[in-house]
């Protein structure tokens, strides 16, 4: 038997494993809470995090699309980028984890030296994983950063505005200007069609 | 065999399984406020008055700070019948702890309802309760530290007041008050945060929290004088301090200089028009009490009754017969349940009556306020306002119940009521996120600052996952809401949890659908976005590139 049939035999034992590994990384009473409530609005954390590792293992054991993968941990990792109770390897370890889920899992079966070494690829898809893992984090970090900074620009912009300091660009081209290239010239000259 | 011990170290992390007593509170950067500015305090006459920051290992209190937080605590058990039930009668079964969206969101257990109320409960038992002081740590006691001090102020400045555990606790007991009692002991020693003490500074001296100034004021509603001549074709000038006037209307200051909200204020001034124009209704706008949000609420029972007691003492100088109140939160749970306690009766103004239908606002006999979107459902009802929904067609519109007028002031219909009627798409989130049961912005009580964004994205999470949901499902594109902290908060948080929804005020909405008369054939809407034409079918038009929201 191949480990690819292994993991798909031993999917559900496997990502069961996972998906309590993950939430093991909240204390303990937030991820009973984590693991019991079924209710996606109710328990968005948890929900997420189990409706997206099924289909994780899928494209880990099969060909990795990157679109996939990409939507399928976006939405984990979009809530793990602001957890501060998680440290920033916290949030994006989880990924690693699943070697333990098939390890603990496939303990038997990695006795045969064909099997394991089968599993030292897969893991390094898993390690794929996690890089993918670590640049979604890094772009939900960019986003907090540009929304706290397009804010404190906003606001002040706006009391600049607000206090008469600043003034828009009308529309449409000016009526006149100065040209100051020419030296002493102060007259404003009205500008010709066209120009 | 590969063990998994062999692999890299610390990826197995798990957190220590300690007591909550025994856990000790790491403050977090973006998980808190600045601190409050001296001066902010200084101008409120309220005490230790200092420059500090919540990371200073002195927070420079007095050396008898214990003395003043427990003596606070008695006057309190004494005073607030509420306060002294809620802290005994918590039997801790946990209905509560897993309906915070701050627990949701940040995954932390001390935001559990009940074992934030534990935080200051703990310190009620050892020094109010017999058991308490005989059983110790056994009954849930402990002793006031300075560690403990500095835990509240984390986590109760990391509370919104928004009431959703209340609504499943089996006793009753509203943790918003436990938050409030909180923060209210903290600023016996001057620890507040500064986003709270700024804005009730600002409107003690000014008349709103952001300190506009009555010309500055009367400035920013002239410029939107000319935004909506320049979509409507009419000029609707507005009445400011206006003796006699029929009503006197109050709006939160956010509406007035801070986006999307300013649309909502364009619908206010449009409405105001309508009504005069068509009806002769007759509604002044105040530069005085030019605020409808309270701030106190969130700082003490007294502050919040100073700034309470300003709009109707406005309203009985303008000697108008009663108050209309504008798309405000927590405006609106100071005047439902407080208003009448502190400040009341207002006897000197008349029970609200609508003068165009004759319906009686029996619910606001006692308080002379009554909310616009109530005002707007019966003006709907009774087919006074006259309207075109289509164009709102290029909008899918769900609705975001704020929490304080949901949960504090029961207005759940009228808001769908009016949006039904001038919105052709309107689709409801789910409905444990809806109603008595709203998810909080996660940015209300003063949390609304720039530092805390980490603390107002996971707080906002379940709602912005909500918004997702719908998002994906109906094409939702328009996040409708009543209040001026959420059209304020709201568009960051969709920003980051679902980019395509904008966020606006129903007001905005109404004045679109609006028919003024004498108005130019409009082709777009308050924010320049073209109106959909006649001929394109709504749902080619959500495909289009120029549909809103598309940007992103």
């Amino acid at each position: 038997m191949k480990l690819k049939d292994l993991l798909e035999k031993r999917k559900s034992a496997i990502i069961t494993h996972w998906f309590n590994l993950v939430v093991d990384t909240y204390p303990p009473d937030t991820s009973r809470f984590l693991k019991k409530q079924k209710d996606h609005f109710a328990n968005p954390v948890g929900t997420t995090i189990s409706y997206n590792l099924g289909p994780l293992f899928d494209e880990l054991v099969m060909d990795m699309d990157p679109d996939n993968i990409t939507k399928l941990l976006d939405p984990i990792i979009r809530i793990r980028a602001v957890q501060v109770i998680l440290s920033p390897s916290q949030a994006v370890g989880f990924v690693f984890s699943l070697k333990e889920a098939v390890r603990k899992n496939l303990k038997k079966e990695l006795l045969d030296n064909k099997i394991l070494n089968e599993l030292l690829l897969f893991e390094s898809k898993i390690d794929e994983l996690g890089l993918m893992a670590f640049e979604i984090f890094v772009k939900c970090r960019e986003k907090i950063y540009a929304l706290k900074a397009t804010g404190e620009r906003e606001r002040v912009y706006r009391a600049f505005k607000r206090a008469g300091l600043v003034s828009e660009i009308p529309d449409g081209k000016p009526d006149g200007m100065i040209n100051f290239l020419k030296s002493d010239n102060v007259e404003v000259e009205p500008l010709s069609k066209g120009s | 065999m590969i063990d998994s011990k062999e692999r890299a170290s610390k990826l197995s992390y798990l957190p220590p399984k300690t007591d909550w007593m025994d856990t000790p509170t790491v403050y977090k950067e973006g998980m808190y406020c600045y601190a409050a500015k001296p001066s902010r305090l200084e101008y409120m006459d309220a005490p230790y008055p200092k420059d500090w920051s919540c990371m200073d290992e002195d927070w420079q209190l007095p050396e008898n700070w214990k003395e003043i937080i427990l003596e606070g605590m008695k006057e309190r058990l004494e005073k607030y019948r509420t306060f002294k039930i809620f802290m005994d009668i918590c039997v801790r079964c946990g209905a509560c702890a897993d309906k915070c969206h701050f627990f949701i969101g940040t995954g932390d257990p001390k935001n559990m309802p009940v074992l934030r109320a534990e935080l200051l409960r703990s310190v009620y038992r050892n020094n109010f309760t017999k058991a308490g002081k005989i059983l110790g740590r056994i009954g849930g006691a402990r002793e006031l530290t300075i560690d403990v001090l500095k835990e509240w102020w984390y986590y109760f400045f990391q509370c919104t007041e928004c009431r959703r555990c209340s609504v499943f606790c089996p006793y009753g007991i509203d943790t918003a008050e436990i938050t409030i009692i909180g923060r209210e002991l903290l600023n016996l020693l001057g620890l507040n945060i500064d986003w709270i003490a700024a804005p009730v500074a600002f409107c003690f001296r000014t008349g709103n929290h952001m300190g506009i100034q009555p010309h500055a004021f009367v400035d920013m509603l002239d410029f939107f004088t000319d935004e909506i001549e320049n979509v409507t074709g009419v000029r609707m000038e507005q009445t400011f301090n206006k003796k006699g006037a029929d009503l006197l209307f109050i709006c939160p200051s956010g509406d007035v200089f801070g986006d999307p909200g300013t649309f909502t204020c364009m619908g206010y001034m449009i409405l105001m028009h309508y009504l005069r124009e068509v009806h002769g209704l007759d509604c002044t706008w105040s530069t005085y009490a030019s605020e409808g949000g309270n701030f106190g609420l969130f700082t003490s029972h007294e502050t919040m009754k100073r700034l309470n007691a300003k709009m109707y003492a406005e309203a009985e100088r303008l000697k108008v017969k009663w108050i209309l109140g504008a798309e405000c939160g927590h405006m609106w749970r100071v005047i439902n349940q407080y208003m009448v306690t502190m400040n009341g009766p207002a006897d000197f103004l008349e029970e609200p009556v609508n003068p165009l239908t004759g319906t009686k606002f029996e619910n606001a006999k006692a308080t002379k306020m009554v909310h616009i979107t109530e005002f707007l459902s019966d003006l709907i009802q009774h087919k006074k306002l006259d309207l075109d929904p289509s164009r709102n067609d290029r909008l899918k519109v769900t609705f975001h119940d704020s929490c304080n007028p949901a949960r504090g002031a029961g207005i759940l219909e009228e808001p769908r009521h009016v949006i039904k009627n001038v919105c052709n798409h309107f689709y409801e989130m789910p409905r444990n996120c809806i109603r008595e049961q709203t998810f909080c912005c996660g940015c209300g009580s003063g949390l609304n600052a720039g530092e805390d964004m980490e603390l107002r994205m996971t707080g906002g999470m379940p709602r912005g996952n909500a918004v997702r949901y719908v998002n994906e499902l109906h094409g939702v594109n328009t996040l409708a809401c009543i209040c001026a902290i959420d059209r304020a908060v709201l568009p960051t948080l969709m920003g980051y949890w679902a980019p395509e929804v904008d966020v606006c005020g129903i007001s905005e909405l109404v004045a679109n659908a609006l028919i003024i008369p004498g108005e130019k054939e409009k082709t777009e809407n308050l924010r320049g976005e073209p109106i959909l034409r006649k001929d394109v079918e709504p749902d080619e038009w959500y495909t289009r590139p120029d549909f809103p929201g598309r940007e992103e």
